[in-house]
């Protein structure tokens, strides 16, 4: 790509598709793909009505050009190599597609060993629809720095002991950092989960300028 | 406008690049309504088919107004007293 800088984890790209009679349509997708890595990956959930990500998920061929601009962003972003994080412990919710920039970030700070403790709090719809299922469970598995929480909202497997309910108030209590530990939020998915997160955390005594939201609308993606 | 389409000024640095060559989601906006000072990519992002509107995040007050129109950018910053933006970062 042209004039592609590295990007930060956590940043988002802007994909434009022109159709035949010039028709522009114009979405934001989050880079789920650490700096490191050679591509560039994006991780695009199918909308019915979607406009765009239908023929990104259908229709894309390998080959095909898209039109592409970034990376963007410097508000929602973590670097394992910035001084000034040393020992905040990330705790990072996401509701649905809005795994897609924290897992940008969980796998950065795997790359680069960076071992400050790290929270994940994923709510899904179901266990099939948990995105990055494996990925997650084995580098939580072979970290013990990084916790993975799961909530299925809508169906459970048989046997799930983990929570089934949306993200609410207790749950929060009961798996985020206190505040005296000094921790770093990042939350991401649908508007309103993230403004409830962020209400949720801001009442349970996290600085504001500590909590970084990224709103992806009504749908999320 | 539903609550639910708002998004993160962050989602307008894209936009914001057509027009300032700097990373404008780290420029810090004073809201002439209220005096807060936040980060552009703090602000509440709303999106329509002509353009984008930055509101403060405390008190509503529209900052950054930004639309395209027959090849023209049009931008109304009246609702912001201050803007700072790092030079050194592109």
């Amino acid at each position: 790509m042209p004039n592609w800088t590295t990007h930060l984890a956590g940043q988002h790209v802007d994909v434009r598709l022109t159709s035949e009679d010039g028709y522009q349509a114009q979405r934001s997708y989050s880079i789920g793909s650490p700096p490191e890595d050679t591509y560039l990956m994006l991780t695009v959930e199918r909308l019915e009505d979607g406009e765009v990500s239908p023929y990104l998920v259908d229709e894309l061929r390998a080959g095909d050009q898209i039109e592409l601009r970034g990376p963007i962003g410097g508000y929602f972003v973590w670097d394992a190599r910035d001084g000034k994080n040393d020992g905040s412990p990330l705790f990072l919710v996401a509701a649905g597609s809005g795994i897609v920039p924290l897992m940008a970030m969980i796998r950065h700070r795997a790359n680069w060993e960076n071992r400050v403790p790290a929270k994940l709090l994923y709510s899904s719809r179901s266990y099939e629809d948990v995105i990055y299922r494996e990925e997650l469970h084995q580098m939580s598995a072979n970290d013990s720095s990084l916790r993975v929480i799961h909530t299925l909202t809508r169906q459970q497997p048989p046997n799930w002991i983990g929570y089934r309910r949306r993200i609410d108030r207790a749950m929060l209590v009961d798996t985020a950092w206190r505040q005296a530990e000094k921790p770093l939020a990042f939350t991401c998915g649908p508007t309103a989960v993230v403004e409830k997160v962020a209400t949720e955390l801001l009442e349970l005594g996290y600085e504001p300028q500590r909590i970084k939201t990224e709103r992806f609308g009504p749908t999320g993606g | 406008m539903d609550n639910n389409l708002r998004l993160d000024g962050n989602a307008a640095g894209g936009l914001l690049n057509e027009v300032f060559p700097f990373e404008m989601t780290t420029a810090e906006a004073t809201c002439g309504g209220c005096g807060n000072m936040r980060l552009i990519g703090e602000l509440m992002l709303y999106q329509h088919g002509m353009g984008a509107v930055l509101r403060c995040v405390d008190c509503d007050t529209a900052l950054i107004r930004i639309t395209q129109i027959r090849g023209c950018y049009r931008l109304d910053l009246s609702g912001m007293s201050c803007l700072l933006i790092a030079a050194d970062i592109h």
